[in-house]
C-alpha cells in the first residue's frame, strides 16, 4: 500500500501539463434573510487534464455550490471572490458575455435530476443543434447530425432516436442524454453534480463507467460531486471532503479513505453502509448554519476529538508527508505538533446538542 | 418516428369522437335545468290573461303536458337533426336566430380574444422575465384592475370617454344604420365583417370594424387581465424549471433561454387555461352585448329567459355549449401540437 501512495505522488508530481483549472481561496456568498450566507468559504484546489477529482460531503455543506460557482451558475445576489483561473484565463473577472461562451463549450456541467433537465417540448435532435450551433457559428447540418450520432453512440443510445423527446426515454438514458449533450462540446472540464443520485444502482454503475471514461475518450477533467462514498473510490484519482463550506481534507482517494486524517473524513467514512457494518454510526448534531458558522474549526461542536483549542483558532492547512491537505488540529498533534496541556485539554461542551436534536 | 412519437391524426380522430358524449351530457343538462326552474312559458307569456284551462290546453298544445321522458327523447331526436324548435312567441325557428346573431357574438368573441392575446401575453411575459422590477409591478398592477373592474362600467366609462373625444365615433350597434340598410343583401356567412368584405364594399367594412372596436377593448381588457397574470407566473416558473439552468450551463444566451424554452414552456398551462376562459367570456359577451346595444344572441337569450321561453333558452345555451366543447377541442389540437407529451 505504502509502496503504491509513493508511486502514485511521483506520477502526480511529473504528470504532464498545466492544471485545467486553479482555484485558490475560492469564495461563494449568497444574500440570506439573516445576512449573508458563506456557501463557499476559502477554497483551493487545481485538477489537471484528465484527473477525477471527488467532492463529498454532507447535504448543505457547500459541495453544489461550488460545483454551481466554478461554472458562474449563481443565482442573483450571490459573488464570487478569490482566485479561479482556466486555463489561465481568470474566471472571475468575465463580461457576461464570455462567461456564456465558455459555459459548454470548455465548461461542462451535468446535473442531479436528469429527468428534469431536458426541455420536453424539444426533441433530442433539436438540443443537439440548439447547443452545437451557439458555440460553433456557421456549423453545417450534416455536420451537426454527425456530431450528434457520434455523442448518441458514445452514450450506448441508438441512433434511430435521435429524433425523439426527452419523455420517451427513461432515466438512466435521460442522465446519458445529457452526458452526451455536455460532451458534444468536448469541455475541458465538466461538472457533475450528483449525477447518480435519482437513478437505480444497475445505471448508476453504468453513467459512473461512462464518467470513468471520460478521460479516456476526451481527456476530460471532472469534478465528481457526490455523498457517496463508494463511488469515490470507484471513479476517482483524487478526493476532496467538505465540510461548512471548506475543504477539510484533499488528497489521493486511496489515501485518504485508508488513512484519513481529518476528525471528519473518519466519521464520514465510519458512517457508511455496507454489508460488513454492525452498527450504524452517525455523527451527532446538523452542519452548522453557513451565515454564523462556529468559531475556531467549523466542526469542532460535532468533533469527538475536539480539543480546547479547536474553538478558539481555525487549524491552518498542512501538507502531510503522504501528500494530502489537511486542516485539523487533532491530525496535526498525532503528526507531532506541540500543543500547551491547555490547548490540548478536551473540549468541554454544554450539554444543549442532544436536547436540541431531540 | 410517428408511432414513439405519439400519433397526432389519431389523437385528434379520438377528441372529435369523445364531443358526442360531451354534447349529450350537455343537452342533458340543459334540458333538466330548464324543467326544474318555476314556471313555464305559457304562464309566463299568457298566463295573467287566460283561464287555467286555456292554459293547459295552450300547454298541451305545445306538447309540455307529456311526461318528462317522452319531451327528452323528443328534444334529443330533433337536435339530431339539427331541429332546435320554434321560439313559443314569434315561432321563428332556433336556429336562423342563432345563425342571424350568433355572427354578431363570435365577431365579439373572438375580437376579444385578439386584443386579450396581444396585450396579454407581451405583457405577461416582460413582467415574468423582469419581475420584481417596477414594470412588473406597473403590469401586475393592470392585471388586477382589468380583471378586477365590471365589464358593464369599463363598456360606459369607454363610451363615455369616446364620447367626450370623438364623438363621431361609433359606440352603439354593429354598423351604422345606412351600413345595416346597405348590407342586408350579404349574408354568405351572417358574420357582417366577414360578409362587407368579401362583397368588396370597403366602406360599410371599415364601419362594422369601427362598431367592433368598443365591444372587443371592453371584453378583451377583461380577459388580457387574466392573460397577464397567467403568463406571469408560468414564465416565472419555467424560468426557474430544471432544462432552463441546464440551457445555461450549455452556455445558451439568456435572450433564446427566455424565448425557446421558458416561454414555449409556460405557454403548455396558458392554453389549456385560456381555452376555458372561453366560457366565461360568452357570459362576458351577454354582458357586453347589452351594454353597446349589439345585436348577438347573448342579448336574445337574456330576452328569451324573461320569457320562460323553454325552447329559444334550450336552443341558445345549446349553441354556447357547443361554441364551448368546438373551443376545447381545438384546444387540445394546439396543444398536442405544442407539447408532445399530450399525444398520448
Amino acid at each position: 500500500m505504502n509502496i503504491d501512495l509513493v508511486e502514485g505522488r511521483d506520477g502526480e508530481a511529473s504528470a504532464p501539463g498545466e492544471p485545467v483549472l486553479e482555484a485558490e481561496d475560492l469564495r461563494v456568498w449568497y444574500s440570506g434573510p439573516s445576512g449573508p450566507v458563506r456557501a463557499v468559504d476559502g477554497v483551493s484546489f487545481s485538477l489537471r487534464p484528465g484527473e477525477i477529482l471527488g467532492l463529498v460531503g454532507e447535504s448543505g455543506c457547500g459541495k453544489s455550490t461550488l460545483g454551481r460557482g466554478l461554472l458562474g451558475l449563481l443565482p442573483d445576489g450571490a459573488a464570487r471572490d478569490g482566485v479561479l483561473n482556466f486555463r489561465g484565463t481568470d474566471l472571475l473577472s468575465l463580461k457576461a458575455k464570455q462567461a456564456y461562451a465558455l459555459r459548454g463549450g470548455s465548461l461542462g456541467m451535468i446535473f442531479q435530476e436528469p429527468l428534469t433537465r431536458l426541455n420536453p417540448l424539444m426533441r433530442i435532435s433539436e438540443h443537439f443543434a440548439e447547443t452545437l450551433k451557439v458555440h460553433e457559428k456557421g456549423i453545417s447540418k450534416a455536420e451537426i447530425e454527425r456530431r450528434s450520432l457520434e455523442a448518441l453512440r458514445v452514450m450506448g443510445i441508438p441512433p434511430t432516436r435521435l429524433r425523439a423527446y426527452p419523455h420517451e426515454f427513461s432515466g438512466g438514458m435521460r442522465q446519458r442524454l445529457m452526458i452526451g449533450l455536455t460532451l458534444v462540446l468536448r469541455p475541458a472540464f465538466v461538472v457533475a453534480d450528483e449525477p447518480t443520485t435519482a437513478l437505480d444502482v444497475l445505471v448508476e454503475a453504468q453513467i459512473i463507467r461512462i464518467l470513468h471514461d471520460l478521460r479516456a475518450t476526451y481527456d476530460t477533467s471532472l469534478l465528481l460531486i457526490t455523498h457517496n462514498l463508494g463511488i469515490i473510490a470507484e471513479a476517482c484519482d483524487r478526493v476532496a471532503v467538505m465540510y461548512a463550506g471548506k475543504i477539510v481534507e484533499i488528497g489521493d482517494a486511496r489515501e485518504v479513505f485508508t488513512r484519513p486524517r481529518h476528525s471528519y473524513t473518519r466519521e464520514l467514512l465510519r458512517s457508511t453502509i455496507s454489508l460488513s457494518t454492525t452498527g450504524l454510526n452517525y455523527i451527532e448534531g446538523a452542519p452548522p448554519d453557513l451565515t454564523d458558522p462556529p468559531s475556531g474549526c467549523h466542526f469542532h461542536p460535532r468533533c469527538p476529538d475536539a480539543m480546547a483549542i479547536c474553538a478558539q483558532r481555525e487549524p491552518a492547512v498542512r501538507t502531510t508527508d503522504a501528500g494530502s491537505r489537511v486542516a485539523c488540529w487533532d491530525a496535526d498533534r498525532r503528526d507531532g505538533l506541540a500543543l500547551s496541556e491547555a490547548e490540548s485539554a478536551p473540549l468541554e461542551r454544554e450539554e444543549i446538542a442532544v436536547a436540541d436534536e431531540a | 418516428m410517428a408511432s414513439s412519437s405519439g400519433s397526432l391524426p389519431r389523437y385528434i380522430a379520438l377528441r372529435v369522437l369523445l364531443i358526442i358524449p360531451l354534447v349529450w351530457v350537455l343537452l342533458t343538462v340543459v334540458f333538466l335545468l330548464l324543467r326544474v326552474a318555476p314556471g313555464d312559458p305559457v304562464s309566463a307569456t299568457v298566463g295573467d290573461r287566460l283561464s287555467e284551462d286555456a292554459l293547459d290546453e295552450r300547454r298541451a298544445a305545445a306538447g309540455l303536458d307529456r311526461p318528462l321522458v317522452v319531451q327528452y327523447l323528443d328534444y334529443l331526436g330533433n337536435v339530431a337533426r339539427f331541429d332546435f324548435g320554434n321560439t313559443f312567441r314569434t315561432d321563428t325557428p332556433i336556429l336562423s336566430i342563432v345563425r342571424d346573431q350568433g355572427g354578431a357574438t363570435l365577431t365579439l368573441t373572438v375580437g376579444a380574444f385578439l386584443i386579450a392575446l396581444l396585450i396579454g401575453i407581451p405583457l405577461g411575459r416582460l413582467a415574468g422575465r423582469f419581475r420584481d422590477t417596477p414594470g412588473d409591478v406597473a403590469i401586475r398592477v393592470y392585471g388586477v384592475v382589468s380583471y378586477a373592474a365590471p365589464l358593464f362600467w369599463v363598456g360606459i366609462l369607454l363610451v363615455v370617454l369616446v364620447n367626450a373625444v370623438a364623438p363621431s365615433f361609433p359606440t352603439n350597434d354593429i354598423a351604422s344604420p345606412f351600413t345595416k340598410l346597405d348590407s342586408e343583401a350579404y349574408t354568405k356567412t351572417h358574420i357582417l365583417v366577414v360578409d362587407t368584405l368579401l362583397a368588396g364594399d370597403t366602406s360599410a367594412f371599415l364601419d362594422v370594424l369601427q362598431h367592433h372596436l368598443l365591444p372587443c377593448l371592453t371584453l378583451g381588457f377583461l380577459l388580457s387581465g387574466v392573460i397577464v397574470r397567467l403568463v406571469r407566473i408560468n414564465v416565472i416558473q419555467a424560468l426557474q424549471g430544471d432544462y432552463v439552468e441546464a440551457a445555461r450551463a450549455r452556455g445558451i444566451g439568456e435572450g433564446r433561454v427566455v424565448r425557446k424554452h421558458a416561454f414555449r414552456n409556460a405557454l403548455v398551462p396558458v392554453i389549456t387555461v385560456v381555452g376555458l376562459q372561453v366560457a366565461l367570456t360568452l357570459s362576458g359577451a351577454v354582458l357586453t352585448e347589452k351594454t353597446f346595444n349589439w345585436p348577438g344572441v347573448g342579448s336574445a337569450l337574456v330576452r328569451y329567459i324573461g320569457e320562460r321561453d323553454y325552447i329559444a333558452v334550450q336552443g341558445l345555451v345549446t349553441f354556447f355549449a357547443v361554441v364551448v366543447v368546438f373551443t376545447s377541442l381545438i384546444v387540445d389540437v394546439i396543444n398536442a401540437l405544442v407539447d408532445p407529451r399530450v399525444r398520448y
